[in-house]
């Protein structure tokens, strides 16, 4: 395997590295049975359980939970902000969880990380912000001034190279802080509920950013997140966290299409709200006297027009009376009632044709 | 009032305006060096900080808790053994700038230590993230980041000082202070007191402003 995480340094004199199994190359960040354990003078709070989790290179990996699920303790043990009290943590097959001193510092140098309150050098402008992590790493003047400039065409920034962070935007200043993260050319991107302190606008905007990066440099990312949306925007895959455990994870769309777990299922639901709540569906019974289906959407055949053809074809009018369509993972996701009138042996026959494209029920009336 | 009066006064005015300018200069210049020394050891010691040390912070704390509360009169006066020791005598200002550097290192060590304690710790764990050690973190930025208030600090001790080197006249440092007090309050020479409050006023006022100018130039908030 290839040290990319600690250039021209030899890492077999590192104890725990060279007796615990590293984990595949595909692998960019894997948590091993990690706990954590915050112990004051009177109490210890176990903030988390044996979480075991692998994210695969190149991925834009979503971490969600309500506040105190864990998320963000579990994240900064990626670049040993904070240590396991047990298990161990592998970034780019190397076992971070188990480096000390200037070994770790040159291995933080690889891993970008971007932060809730941005959290840049109010005393530095905006190119000395980005130019300081490759003072860190030693990087000559001239391909400093080089670098900073590519990044901050990157981000789009040019003109704010000697603005100091207090006359920035909130969404400019989050832009910095991922021009920072990306100087040293980092193989992993963590990012601490970076799009918490920003307004929907910004948010889509930052995010629009990352996703370029994670394309652009095939970087992966790691976001902790309480904002559902978030993930569903940009993630390939979820974990969800409740109380310091992963109760749940998988691929984006899986996840948001058939959650398993209630807090997965409650996290879906006030994002996807593609299905009617029971006095909802009562209300449409009541003003809709045509038959009732319900079409689940799952990424269907694009190319069928499914409505009007059977529309045309069965001589029924179909009309949507509830519903809504997502994208998740860049795939279709969501719900429809809809409202087929006609002769009634005729909207049998549309409805068995529907079901060939997508999968239908009948709501029944009353 | 004649101008034997005047020829007699204003020589007399400006050799107390250099004997303040000595005392309080030396004894900023020193007490700066090693008030924001001591002051960087006890941040930096301070428990859960980077280079946390219970006992060099405990006693430095100690230290420092005994001497602010005594009044400057009373540490000049109890120090006299120790001034002697180092400047071979009691009297003048370069003995009255002695315990004045002791009492401004103390009140700059602390007043250092809470503008560093009070630098945003996002900022210092955004070094640790990109990699920086702790003493380049303490170096490259808590202490940039700490500088406007820092500044600010520093200039409320000058002014203090400028205050102290009043008192320090009474007990034998001679300046401005001894001057007032040897006119105003013993020959009832209202004249020369108002003169005296006079440039001390401008003094204080001219430090004040240039110590806001340059912490407005140092913080970018």
């Amino acid at each position: 395997m290839t040290s990319i995480l600690i250039r021209g340094r030899e890492t077999s004199g590192l104890p725990a590295t060279a007796t615990v199994k590293a984990p595949p190359v595909t692998t960019a960040i894997e948590f091993r049975d990690v706990s954590k354990t915050f112990v004051t003078r009177r109490t210890s709070f176990s903030a988390l359980t044996n979480v075991s989790l692998s994210i695969p290179r190149g991925d834009i990996f979503g971490i969600v939970g309500y506040s105190g699920a864990g998320k963000s303790t579990l994240l900064r043990t990626v670049n040993a902000l904070e240590r396991p009290t047990s298990g161990s943590v592998f970034v780019n097959g190397h076992e971070i969880s188990a480096l000390r001193g200037r070994a770790l510092y040159q291995a933080r140098q690889r891993i970008g990380m971007i932060f809730q309150q941005f959290n840049l050098l109010q005393s530095r402008t905006v190119f000395a912000n980005i130019a300081y992590p490759l003072a860190l790493a030693g990087v000559a003047k001239p391909e400093v001034v080089d670098r900073v400039e590519e990044l901050l065409e990157f981000v789009g920034l040019s003109d704010k190279a000697f603005a100091y962070p207090s006359r920035l935007s909130g969404g400019q200043k989050q832009r910095v802080g991922i021009a920072r993260a990306l100087a040293n050319r980092p193989d992993v991107l963590i990012s601490d509920e970076a799009t918490s302190a920003l307004d929907p606008d910004t948010t889509a905007e930052v995010l629009e950013l990352l996703k370029r990066t994670n394309a652009e440099y095939g970087i992966t990312i790691a976001l902790v997140t309480h904002e559902i949306d978030v993930v569903r925007s940009i993630a390939d895959r979820v974990a969800v966290m409740e109380r310091g455990e992963v109760v749940e994870h998988g691929t984006a769309y899986r996840v948001f299409s058939r959650p398993e777990h209630p807090t997965t299922r409650r996290f879906v639901s006030s994002v996807l709200q593609h299905v009617p709540s029971d006095e909802t569906l009562d209300r449409i019974r009541r003003t809709h006297s045509g038959r009732l289906v319900q079409i689940a959407i799952d990424n269907p055949d694009a190319s069928d027009p499914y409505l009007s053809r059977i529309s045309r074809e069965h001589g029924v009018d179909a009309t949507v009376v509830f519903g809504g369509v997502s994208e998740i993972a860049a795939k279709l996701f969501g719900s429809l009632i809809v409202e087929l009138s006609g002769d009634d042996r005729a909207v049998d026959a549309a409805i068995r044709d529907l079901a060939r494209t997508v999968s239908v029920t009948e709501v029944p009336h009353g | 009032m004649d101008e034997a009066y005047f020829t007699a006064l204003i020589p007399r005015i400006w050799q107390a305006l250099a004997e303040t300018g000595l005392m309080v200069s030396v004894s900023f210049l020193l007490a700066g060096i090693l008030g924001v020394g001591l002051g960087l050891l006890l941040y930096a010691s301070r428990p859960g900080n980077l280079l946390e040390n219970r006992v060099v912070f405990g006693v430095l704390n100690a230290v420092i808790n005994i001497i602010r509360p005594v009044p400057f009169l009373i540490v000049a006066v109890s120090i006299i053994p120790f001034t002697r020791l180092i400047v071979g005598t009691s009297i003048g200002p370069l003995a009255a700038t002695v315990p004045l550097v002791l009492v401004a290192s103390v009140a700059i060590a602390r007043i250092s230590e809470s503008n560093l304690v009070a630098v945003d710790p996002g900022a210092v764990e955004a070094g640790a993230a990109m990699g920086a050690s702790p003493a380049r973190v303490l170096f490259t930025i808590v202490i940039p980041e700490a500088l406007g208030p820092l500044v600010l600090g520093l200039t409320y001790i000058f002014v203090a000082l400028v205050d102290a080197t009043a008192v320090a006249g009474v007990v034998g440092g001679g300046g401005l202070g001894h001057l007032a007090i040897t006119y105003g309050y013993q020959r009832f020479d209202w004249f020369v007191v108002g003169v005296i409050v006079l440039i001390l006023i401008v003094l204080v006022q001219s430090a004040q402003l240039l110590g806001n100018w340059i912490s407005r130039r140092v913080m970018h908030a």
